[in-house]
């Protein structure tokens, strides 16, 4: 039988997941976008379980408009991204460094 | 919990500020596109015309006393009412410095002006949430509009280096915060801010695990207002995005951030006080010291202002974390005259810059006395005001704050923040000495709409006469806060 801890420690091992991806990866941008997607979904799956266990329907639905910011969180990211590869021809982490001081 | 949704005809005038903005954003949104190039001035008017319509209807709805509204997820506050006054006015502001800038440079598209109402849109529903939706919400929204304004100038490396930054570290600051709501609601059982104090008032057994979720709030929110140890966006974002919308960034959102910071502490998570001031002082302390002394190695006008940011945030956490009424309106009042100094410092930039021509550099201040005096006082005015000198409203802010801690016991803070400033005030004066003391190296004329000259001139004055009289805006502060 699962308990509320179980999801708790699910959530919370994805959110440390994401954190690292952000701050370990140097290597590909796409890869910080995957990172941020993955932390929203954490956040997620904590308010599911809380939302179930503690049989009150608000957090679900906090987990819809969480979805769909997400969606649209990404979709800005994404055009960043596009923009930033046709002036700089990459999407390598460390070249994005032109700024310093 | 009460799950039922009430709804009451007469809400929805508590909420005209806003349907106002959201009707009219999208409407310009679509009149926009089809207007030819030289009609371009009408989405600007409509812009404008929509921002007075939004003050005029918050002044309308006007509050003489807090209500809640939409079954607990909107407030209508005199301290809302207030902070949504003023930031009507610095957008309406800001749009006007915008416009030649923008149009120098082929960016004059209503992109900028949809995106800015969209952005003061979510700003209004910072400032009146109550519930951790609400904030959510507008945050996001006041956030996703910010990432495409800093990324409109397509063709700059630099600026959209700024955006992907941006959206990285905001992404990242909205995460923590939403870790942080999820197990405050495992906790209360509840996303209204008043049910959860209620809660965390009943419930002193569960402190730690509170204190826990409080942790990711307070990161989430630092990360917004840009206070050490989560600032390494300011700078980068400041210089690289056009000035325009870095004017815009750094002026009214820090009253939307304030006003988050006073909702989920202060009418949250009333209770853990004596957890988040401790909290409170660590970053403000390290933003005063790290903001005052990087500042002074910067060669760039921009990224200097930047970290002046991170200083001045430090010091209006310094009235929060009191943790009294008169602690919350000095950090209220100290908000309000940074953001009038902030707009005031990037428009002399974009006074300065032209086709082709960015004044970013401190060395582009050289000889501005020579240049044009009368801008050359404005610029030195706003410099004084930001060190902190009397009789400049600067000097009232900083002394409101430093009042406050000073009663509240923090005698050590007080002390800190004053040397600190006066530390800061070196970066300061080398601006006034490079205006008034070296020789100008191009002698272009300073050229500039007439609106925008007011505007600044305006700006300027208007720091120097508040600064002499500053007991009506400090009064107000104090009155919307339950204190006379």
């Amino acid at each position: 039988m699962l308990v509320l801890s179980d999801f708790l420690i699910l959530g919370a091992v994805l959110f440390c997941l994401s954190i690292a991806g952000i701050f370990l990866n140097r290597k590909n941008v796409i890869i910080l976008l995957m990172c941020i997607e993955l932390m929203l979904l954490s956040v997620n799956m904590n308010f599911i379980a809380f939302s179930y266990f503690n049989a009150d329907i608000t957090g679900q639905i906090f987990v819809f408009f969480i979805l769909t910011v997400a969606a649209a969180e990404s979709a800005i990211g994404l055009a960043i991204l596009v923009v930033l590869f046709r002036n700089k021809n990459t999407i390598n982490v460390e070249d994005i460094d032109s700024m310093k001081g | 919990m009460d799950t039922t949704f009430t709804f009451a005809m007469a809400d929805l005038g508590v909420l005209a500020p806003e349907i106002l903005l959201l009707t009219m954003a999208s409407l310009i949104l679509v009149i926009d596109v089809y207007l030819p190039e030289r009609m371009r001035e009408f989405t600007f008017q409509l812009s404008q015309s929509t921002l007075i319509g939004a003050a005029l209807l918050v002044f309308a709805t006007y509050p003489t006393q807090s209500e809640v509204v939409m079954s607990g997820m909107y407030v209508n506050d005199a301290m809302g009412a207030v902070l949504k006054l003023f930031i009507s006015l610095i957008v309406f502001m800001s749009f006007i410095y915008a416009r030649s800038y923008l149009r120098a440079r082929d960016l004059y598209k209503g992109e900028f002006f949809v995106l800015g109402l969209f952005a003061t849109l979510g700003m209004f529903v910072m400032v009146s949430a109550h519930n951790l939706l609400m904030v959510y919400l507008g945050l996001e929204l006041l956030s996703l509009s910010l990432y495409a304004m800093v990324a409109m100038h397509r063709d700059s490396a630099n600026a959209t280096e700024a955006a992907m930054k941006y959206f990285v570290l905001g992404a990242l600051a909205s995460g923590m915060l939403l870790y942080g709501m999820s197990i405050l609601y495992g906790l209360t059982n509840s996303l209204d801010l008043s049910e959860i104090l209620t809660a965390m008032q009943a419930d002193s057994e569960q402190k730690m695990v509170m204190v826990f979720a409080l942790v990711f709030i307070v990161i989430g929110l630092a990360f917004k207002l840009g206070a050490v140890p989560f600032h390494m966006w300011i700078p980068d974002v400041y210089q690289g995005a056009p000035t325009p919308v870095t004017l815009f960034i750094s002026s009214a959102p820090k009253l939307a951030a304030f006003a988050i910071v006073m909702r989920l502490l202060v009418d949250g998570m009333a209770p853990l006080q004596d957890s988040w001031s401790g909290m409170l002082i660590i970053l403000s302390v390290l933003s005063m010291i790290i903001g005052n002394v990087v500042a002074i190695a910067q060669t760039n006008l921009k990224r200097m202002l930047a970290y002046s940011t991170i200083s001045h945030v430090g010091f209006l956490l310094l009235g929060v974390l009191t943790g009294t009424q008169s602690g919350y309106a000095a950090s209220m009042f100290y908000t309000i005259v940074y953001t009038l100094m902030s707009m005031g410092g990037f428009a002399v930039i974009l006074l300065l810059s032209r086709a082709g021509f960015e004044a970013e550099e401190l060395d582009d201040l050289k000889g501005l006395y020579d240049r044009n005096s009368w801008y050359a006082a404005i610029m030195a005015i706003l410099m004084l005001s930001m060190a902190g000198v009397p009789p400049m409203l600067g000097f009232w802010a900083k002394w409101a704050v430093l009042n406050q801690i000073v009663s509240a016991g923090l005698l050590w803070l007080a002390i800190v923040a004053v040397v600190f400033s006066v530390v800061g005030a070196f970066y300061y004066l080398r601006v006034l000495k490079l205006m008034y003391f070296d020789k100008p190296e191009d002698n272009t004329p300073i050229e500039a709409p007439l609106d925008m000259r007011l505007a600044l001139s305006a700006n300027g004055l208007a720091i120097l006469a508040l600064g002499l009289l500053p007991t009506p805006l400090m009064t107000l502060c104090f009155s919307v806060m339950g204190l006379s």
